[in-house]
């Protein structure tokens, strides 16, 4: 027993946790007729929160709460994984990247999200502000724009072979990539 | 009489109108939004959705241990300096296609007997603006709408902010709606 959480506790290789999101289509699909994509819970949240009289927020969210509960179970996937699944081995992560970033003062590497950019005192600098609060305000307004994220597009749309979805997941890529080389290392030196 | 009665069939065929007016705009929202479409026709009490739950958290558990909720492993896949996320995804997009070609090709029936619907998308310009957009919040954040729920619940308690951020946007977009190009 103490051997199976042992080899659970490490990082899981991408050839098991892939196909195990990839089984979240059909899951999802014969539970109850749902479509995977995460994004709409943000959706959902605005309608049930602050509709505001908005055309677009103007429908029964109430069916759609099985997503709102999808993403709760997210949540706690993340408490249960912390306080049971957590390794104890520190991060790997590239040479080049690891470089990088220690030339902008990021160098402790000790959980997945980088503490020394991503916390509250942070929040009032400009790099801070940027990275927390601006990222997250392109994320909610970008995927309800491409009508969808990693998870509607590039794993639901893409498994059912849908053009606009590559279109978009194409852009993603795009995006992330002019954003990563072109754009962060400035904002990274802020 | 005869024109009181007039009258009621107007308001009754005015009323269908408006109905079929609300219906139809809600329904080309939803036909412009790719994964905003609950296809059961059934009406379950709410513990029903205690399985999506379930769902969830074993998904949230596979997000955090396969890294996809990583920072560095954002950054890396964008700097093409690791194969790991285009592993995850390539799989992941592989193992779902097959299910769902022999979810289409067995007929397969959800566990209520209900026949499984998919809708296929359609282009509009959003999906380039908004997937451009969501590229430079996912490499700044680190983080696709999913995992920002499971980075919360291992305790990285600032990415609250970007979520509600989020929301903020997710707003945002829906106010601005109607004047953005689609």
């Amino acid at each position: 027993m103490n051997e199976i959480l042992d080899v659970l506790k490490q990082p899981w290789p991408w050839y098991v946790a892939g196909p195990l999101i990839g089984l979240t289509v059909p899951a999802l699909l014969i539970l109850g007729n749902k479509s995977f994509g995460i994004s709409s819970s943000l959706r959902h949240i605005c309608a049930s929160c602050f509709p505001a009289n908005i055309k677009f927020f103007k429908y029964d969210w109430k069916k759609e709460a099985w997503n709102l509960f999808f993403v709760a179970g997210i949540l706690f996937g993340g408490i249960l994984t912390a306080a049971f699944l957590g390794s104890n081995e520190p991060i790997q992560i590239n040479e080049n990247l690891r470089t990088e970033l220690a030339s902008y003062g990021v160098t402790d590497i000790s959980s997945l999200v980088p503490t020394q950019i991503f916390n509250f005192e942070n929040l009032f600098t400009l790099r801070g502000f940027v990275m927390i609060v601006v990222g997250g305000l392109l994320v909610g307004f970008g995927t309800r724009y491409a009508g969808g994220c990693t998870s509607g597009h590039a794993i639901m749309g893409l498994s059912n072979l849908q053009m606009p979805s590559l279109i978009a997941t194409c852009c993603f890529m795009v995006g992330g990539i002019i954003m990563a080389n072109l754009v962060l290392p400035y904002i990274l030196s802020l | 009489m005869n024109s009181t009665e007039n009258k009621l069939t107007m308001s009754a065929e005015k009323q269908t109108a408006f109905v079929n007016l609300v219906e139809n705009t809600d329904f080309e929202v939803r036909s412009l939004d790719a994964v905003c479409v609950n296809d059961s026709h059934l009406k379950h009490p709410w513990y029903f959705n205690l399985k999506y739950l379930l769902v969830g958290v074993l998904f949230g558990i596979i997000f955090v241990k396969a890294e996809l909720i990583s920072w560095y492993r954002i950054q890396e896949m964008f700097r093409f300096q690791s194969f790991h996320m285009y592993g995850v995804i390539g799989s992941a997009v592989m193992v779902g296609m097959i299910s769902v070609w022999v979810i289409k090709r067995f007929n397969i029936k959800t566990i209520y007997g209900e026949v499984i619907e998919f809708h296929p998308k359609k282009f509009n310009k959003g999906n380039v603006y908004g997937g451009l957009l969501f590229g430079f919040g996912w490499a700044l954040t680190g983080a696709c709408p999913g995992p920002l729920f499971a980075q919360i619940g291992t305790g990285a308690l600032v990415v609250v902010v970007t979520l509600l951020s989020a929301i903020v946007g997710t707003w945002v977009y829906g106010y601005f709606r109607e004047r953005l190009p689609h």
